[in-house]
């Protein structure tokens, strides 16, 4: 869930979509403003932050990388908890990954919080001619069912910022945290967050 | 999955996440597989429709009870101690960061038929309804002594070693009654039956001084926290670790039946017709019924309220410890409270469990006096179940096996036995020495 506080808005993110679609590749586009050519399966890292100023406010992201877990199916409930947002991804020259997409999106209107903003990636769009998923079927397909659309390149960072951007402009500004938020055990101080003030 | 791997992990319980994360992330090639098609085993948080499944069969939860996914009820009701182990492994690995916790509001002992704060300091000594005028004043020098007491500094043992001193005899020193050693040992050094006595009073004093620090922590009216969402988001939190150090993960595997080489130990594991190789085998007593033992029962009893719990000062989050001698039992009886505070079910509503080593086959009649406690109740489950520890050689068959979760409301044991199961796996000690007074709560 989004929260707010100061015009700064605290925001999970989550990637779904196959194996080899560019999950990984587009967040490290957008947090590192790296592209690898044979980016190896998710290993080490896959928890992200990055912050974005849009007009009125910071938005900060916490990314959530699958870490392979999507590969068997073994996605646990707690990923999608309290996501703000997802970016649904698929390689634009594999209509399986499209195929595959969708299934994705069910599979968060069926877990996720119903406020959850929702970008549809067609991501390699550099590959223009191994084309196999048309632009305009993908569009379609993410107005009927309340997503945004966008096609990106991870390579050429093509739409990558825009994708967050984006998001970051259409989370709900003024929603309340349904509960006092938990705290989050760290092991040094937090940086630049107040400490609560129930704690020492 | 016709590949090979250094360890293969049967069962998504909480034990085997950690284990599975932290060979993981020490470099391990791990699989990590579950029957089921949900993480979590013995320690899953269950929805209200999996609840009604599990105990009522074909039948539908009410709809005054509200929503099906707003109900996360754990199926090993846990608080976690501030200062404990599994605080101490939750940051030695950096788990933390995937979980939110609140405090847990209270802390209560039954003694003399009635409900009392756990005092845990000299202060509260001299407060608490649970002893008499000169009884406190002596509890209180006591609670000193234990405050005072460094292990490293001779200066503060008073002349006595712990080592050798034995608790009865500590306590004897500073004239303590029965009534007070009874909560002390049982409410505050969470001791599960009176062994402790005969046995040296170090452990007895340190148990004493993590309640007490851990309690300080977070200024909470209880040493507990607690996960929002429930302990189902433990289990969890530790795969997805494992899984971002590389562990492959798969949910929804029949039989996964382990097999043995010529010299009787692990070769491999066998689901759907495919046999994963491996040198080890990590699982909970379930997946491996011919080497563990039956060591015991636990009866416990779930409920579902719309009231906190009775002479708990409205604590939305609370743990009761009925100590056996109260209730003139072999083994003590826990109450376990936790609420919509902490997002395990809808707004009003109570999940309270009840739980003890089961000394006899009927349930209901054996956990009266803590249900007695919970006044009316929206709907009750009973249930009892087995408890296995293994029984192998592990040396010899490279089957580490986890022993099954006893009813105790902390998560102490557990994680003893985590550590355990570490070191006979890879002959390496963990080194839990993290700095919790630099770790802090972050709010978010």
């Amino acid at each position: 869930m989004a929260t707010i506080g100061h015009n700064n808005l605290n925001a999970k993110l989550v990637l779904l979509g196959d194996m080899g679609a560019g999950k990984s590749s587009l967040v490290l586009r957008f947090v590192k403003g790296q592209f690898l050519e044979f980016q190896e399966s998710t290993i080490g890292a896959a928890f992200f932050s990055q912050t974005l100023a849009v007009n009125d406010a910071t938005v900060k992201f916490e990314i959530w990388d699958t870490a392979g877990q999507e590969r068997y199916h073994s996605l646990a409930p707690m990923y999608y908890r309290g996501a703000a947002a997802a970016i649904i991804v698929y390689d634009i020259t594999s209509s399986d990954s499209f195929t595959r997409a969708k299934k994705w999106v069910q599979e968060l209107q069926k877990q996720g919080n119903p406020n959850m903003v929702m970008a549809l990636a067609g991501n390699k769009a550099d590959l223009e001619d191994k084309r196999k998923v048309a632009a305009e079927e993908a569009r379609v397909y993410a107005e009927e069912n309340g997503l945004f659309f966008m096609e990106t390149s991870a390579k050429t960072a093509s739409n990558v910022n825009d994708v967050f951007y984006e998001i970051a402009k259409r989370l709900p500004r003024a929603q309340p945290a349904q509960n006092p938020a938990g705290m989050v055990l760290v092991d040094r101080p937090a940086e630049g967050t107040r400490a609560a003030s129930c704690c020492s | 999955m016709d590949e090979e791997y250094d360890v293969i992990v049967l069962g998504t319980g909480l034990k085997e996440c950690i284990l599975s994360g932290l060979l993981s992330v020490d470099g391990l090639k791990v699989l990590h597989m579950d029957r089921n098609d949900y993480y979590g085993g013995e320690s899953t948080s269950l929805n209200l429709n999996q609840l009604w499944k599990r105990f009522r069969g074909d039948d539908k939860p009410p709809p005054h009870l509200g929503a099906s996914r707003d109900y996360n009820i754990d199926m090993n009701p846990k608080f976690i101690m501030a200062n404990g182990n599994l605080v101490r492994v939750l940051i030695h690995t950096d788990v933390t960061k995937y979980l939110s916790f609140k405090a847990v509001d209270g802390s209560y002992v039954f003694n003399k038929s009635k409900v009392h704060k756990v005092p845990s300091n000299d202060m509260e000594a001299l407060k608490s309804p649970l002893m008499g005028i000169f009884e406190k004043r002596r509890a209180r020098k006591f609670f000193i002594y234990v405050q005072n007491y460094i292990e490293s500094d001779p200066k503060t043992h008073e002349g006595m070693d712990l080592t050798r001193v034995t608790t009865k005899e500590l306590i004897a020193k500073y004239g303590l009654d029965d009534n007070t050693i009874d909560f002390i040992g049982h409410a505050l050094a969470l001791h599960r039956d009176d062994r402790y006595l005969s046995e040296p009073a170090l452990d007895t004093v340190k148990r004493m001084k993590l309640y007490a620090e851990s309690l300080a922590r977070f200024q909470g009216g209880s040493p507990y926290i607690y996960p929002l969402y429930g302990l189902g988001e433990l289990p969890q939190a530790f795969a997805r670790l494992s899984a971002v150090y590389g562990g492959t993960y798969m949910l929804n595997k029949p039989e996964c039946k382990v097999e043995f080489d010529d010299e009787g130990k692990v070769a491999g594991v066998t689901s759907e017709g495919e046999t994963a190789k491996c040198k080890k085998v990590v699982c909970d007593p379930s997946y491996l019924p011919g080497k563990v033992r039956k060591v015991g029962r636990v009866a416990r009893a779930i409920a579902i309220m719309s009231h906190p719990i009775p002479s708990t000062d409205e604590s939305h989050s609370v743990q009761i410890i009925l100590p056996q001698k109260q209730l003139g039992r072999k083994s003590d009886m826990y109450l376990f409270c936790c609420s919509y505070t902490h997002n395990v079910a809808p707004k009003g509503k109570f999940i309270a469990f009840v739980s003890t080593e089961a000394e006899t086959d009927q349930p209901a009649i054996e956990l009266k006096p803590g249900i007695d406690l919970l006044g009316p109740v929206d709907e009750i489950f009973f249930d009892i179940y087995d408890r296995f520890e293994p029984v192998n050689e592990c040396s010899l068959d490279n089957c580490f096996i986890s022993t099954s979760y006893d009813a105790t409301t902390h998560f102490e044991s557990t994680v003893d036995d985590v550590l355990n199961m570490y070191t006979l796996i890879t002959g390496k000690v963990i080194d839990l020495s993290v700095d919790l007074s630099a770790a802090s709560a972050a709010e978010e």
